[in-house]
């Protein structure tokens, strides 16, 4: 016997007969309501000032150091800045091998070890998205200096390789997740991932998850798609 | 193409490709192969070492050109324990990261913690505002954790070069040093135990009593192993002048920690550039002069030492206190209970928050899901490592959330050097170097 209509009282107006409203949720929340960031909250980057001098400490002795051993001093340097105690100096990315080189054979700065290269997408927020770090540390005066070049998508920058030959991997790292491009490296190849990947993973475009599991054909959708709080 | 074909022994299977003839060895079957190998015009072969190989320390691969037995050309492959942390931090707040980080280098991972929260506390300007128990614990669990990292070194380089008897004993004193871990944070390894603004919990009595059996009966197993190995001419033979890379050799390739300083430089960052209050204990920092994978047996034996020293300097300066910063904005609930199944709330704090004040709950709401805030800018920390200089490059955009973390992990520097110490040595000290270096490919990969 098949029921032509609802039988009467079948509608209780309960709470779980309510269809999903399509860009209402519960609570009343719009958009993802996330707070726990999966959403990808947008958010302006603060433009960091120049800092005017004195820098304080040993950072006017390396800045007037480099000055005076660097004749295309005045090119070189885009900014200056001091913050939380650590100084950066933002360079023009051609010349950022010229600069590892001076900083690391005057006598005055000797900065022997490059303990970390690594790169920063600020996607969004700066036309040369890519801000590529060099840590530089000085065994003999124990010091420690920042130097940061930021390039945009697709310019290649030189690889300090032949200064410090312990760039070689992690620029390799920076060209496997960043995409980045660093002109005279031996073997610019992946490194991570493996070499038929595509993409880089580390983009601030690249989604968390989403990508098919290699042998099994299983996905695991990305963070912001995974529950749906109706 | 390719065709199939089963020569000699039963397991050596060979096949003819474009390139040359590929033979595919699982073990114990190398006589099948050098005796079907013309020795007049196959002078050169090239083997494939690992990603699973048990000498290699974990999931390393090594393609190595031999000339006989001679090793003209290593290329190291790493990324097969790529997991993506330094991706997956962009997505959690600021306190998750320590949960995540700390599975980096998994057999340093209150190194890879403290880094991570050093360099969130700098960030947000509260580096002096950490309490003085809260660095004393930090010291004494780096510490312990130094020795238990070290006792995995000691165990499986001495496995690789033949003495498995060490790899037993190494192994069970690491499991001693482990229990207090257990004892303390719930978990063995992978704690997350040490947060931004202080440590998860307090030290149990309990705790402290195991500590102070370990610093009586580590340094007689320390004799038992110096007896055991530093006379046996097998070690010496398989150590001594193997390997080698000076402090030139190491500086221009980025190498720090126990490799460093067995060439002669006294370069670690508890002495040059302090941290968790390091400046006030008294410690030396031990090198060696011969740069070479004995060099680098004294130099750890010596900081099994003189960790053991810093423990108990540690524990006599561990007087009662907070062990979470003060400003609530930020601390987590500190409080916390060590049940079955790990670290959770104490039922204190859920009754405190769910009974009793609104106000907490909300707080404590806010501060779990949504996390603190950290104002925008960039900092790099750099702490001494059991393998060297650990970097952590952290960048804030002003939200909850992490912008970008970069580990710089000695393991992944490190292994750089293995062209340079192996090119032009035999196959075997391939083996040695590679173990001299203490590689951990969690870390390596991330």
């Amino acid at each position: 016997m098949s029921v032509a209509s609802t039988p009467e009282g079948a509608h209780l107006g309960s709470p779980a007969e309510t269809p999903p409203s399509p860009d209402k949720g519960m609570f009343g929340i719009q958009g993802t309501g996330d707070v726990s960031g999966f959403g990808g909250l947008a958010r302006p980057r603060v433009t960091e000032a120049d800092t005017p001098r004195p820098f304080g400490g040993y950072f006017d002795e390396v800045y007037d150091a480099l000055e005076e051993a660097y004749p295309g001093f005045a090119d070189a340097i885009e900014k200056v800045v001091v913050d939380r105690g650590e100084l950066t100096l933002h360079i023009t990315p051609q010349r950022i091998a010229e600069v590892c080189q001076i900083m690391r054979n005057d006598e005055s700065l000797r900065f022997e070890l490059c303990s970390s290269v690594d790169a920063v997408d600020y996607l969004g927020s700066d036309s040369r998205r890519f801000h590529i770090s060099y840590q530089l540390t000085s065994m003999t005066y124990r010091r420690r200096v920042r130097l940061e070049a930021a390039v945009a998508e697709g310019v290649a920058l030189p690889s300090v390789t032949s200064i410090y030959p312990t760039a070689d991997w992690q620029e390799r790292e920076i060209y496997d997740m960043f995409g980045v491009v660093f002109a005279g490296h031996p073997n610019l190849t992946r490194i991570l991932m493996p070499d038929d990947w595509e993409g880089h993973p580390q983009r601030k475009d690249y989604p968390l998850g989403g990508v098919p599991v290699e042998y099994k054909g299983a996905e695991i959708p990305p963070p912001d798609q995974r529950r749906v709080y109706q | 193409m390719t065709s199939q074909t089963t020569s000699g022994a039963e397991y050596a299977t060979e096949r003819e490709t474009t390139e040359g003839r590929v033979f595919t060895v699982t073990g114990g079957d190398w006589d099948s192969i050098t005796g079907s190998i013309d020795p007049l015009s196959n002078e050169k072969i090239v083997v494939n070492m690992g990603p699973q190989h048990p000498s290699t320390h974990g999931v390393l691969r090594l393609v190595l050109e031999l000339e006989g037995e001679t090793v003209t050309q290593v290329r190291p492959v790493v990324g097969y324990l790529h997991t993506g942390i330094e991706k997956n931090l962009e997505y959690r707040n600021w306190t998750q990261g320590t949960t995540f980080v700390t599975r980096m280098d998994y057999l340093a991972p209150l190194f890879n913690e403290t880094g991570y929260c050093l360099a969130v506390e700098k960030l947000l300007g509260i580096t002096d505002d950490i309490t003085e128990r809260a660095n004393t614990i930090r010291v004494l669990f780096m510490e312990l954790n130094r020795i238990s990292s070290h006792l995995v070194w000691i165990a499986t380089t001495g496995m690789e070069l033949g003495a498995i008897s060490m790899m037993l004993y190494g192994f069970r004193e690491r499991e001693y040093i482990l229990d207090i871990f257990e004892e303390t944070t719930g978990l063995r390894m992978n704690h997350a135990y040490i947060r931004p603004g202080g440590v998860a919990q307090d030290v149990p009595d309990s705790a402290i009593r195991k500590i102070r059996d370990l610093l009586v009966y580590l340094p007689k197993k320390l004799k038992e192993y110096e007896a055991m190995l530093s006379g046996q001419v097998i070690w010496q033979e398989r150590t001594q002048g193997v390997a080698v890379l000076d402090v030139t050799g190491c500086l221009s390739l980025g190498i720090t920690g126990p490799v460093l300083r067995s060439a002669g430089l006294a370069w670690d960052l508890r002495k040059t550039m302090p941290y968790c209050g390091y400046e006030d204990y008294e410690f030396d920092v031990p090198t060696a002069t011969t740069a070479d994978v004995w060099g680098r047996y004294l130099v750890r034996m010596a900081e099994i030492r003189e960790s053991l020293k810093l423990v108990e300097q540690a524990l006599d300066k561990l007087k009662p206190g907070p062990v979470m910063i003060a400003d609530k904005k930020i601390a987590w609930p500190a409080q916390l209970a060590v049940g079955v199944d790990g670290m959770g709330n104490s039922l204190e704090h859920v009754a405190k928050i769910m009974g009793q004040s609104m106000e907490s709950l909300i707080h404590h709401f806010k501060l779990v899901t949504e996390g603190f805030r950290v104002p925008a800018g960039q900092v790099y920390v750099g702490i001494e490592h059991p393998r060297g200089e650990l970097g952590v490059h952290a960048v804030s955009d002003g939200g909850t959330h992490p912008y970008r973390v970069h580990y710089r992990d000695p393991s992944f520097v490190n292994l750089q050097a293995i062209p340079a110490m192996a090119e032009g040595a035999l196959l075997a000290d391939v083996i040695a170097g590679g173990a001299s270096l203490d590689p951990v490919m969690g870390g390596c990969d991330r």
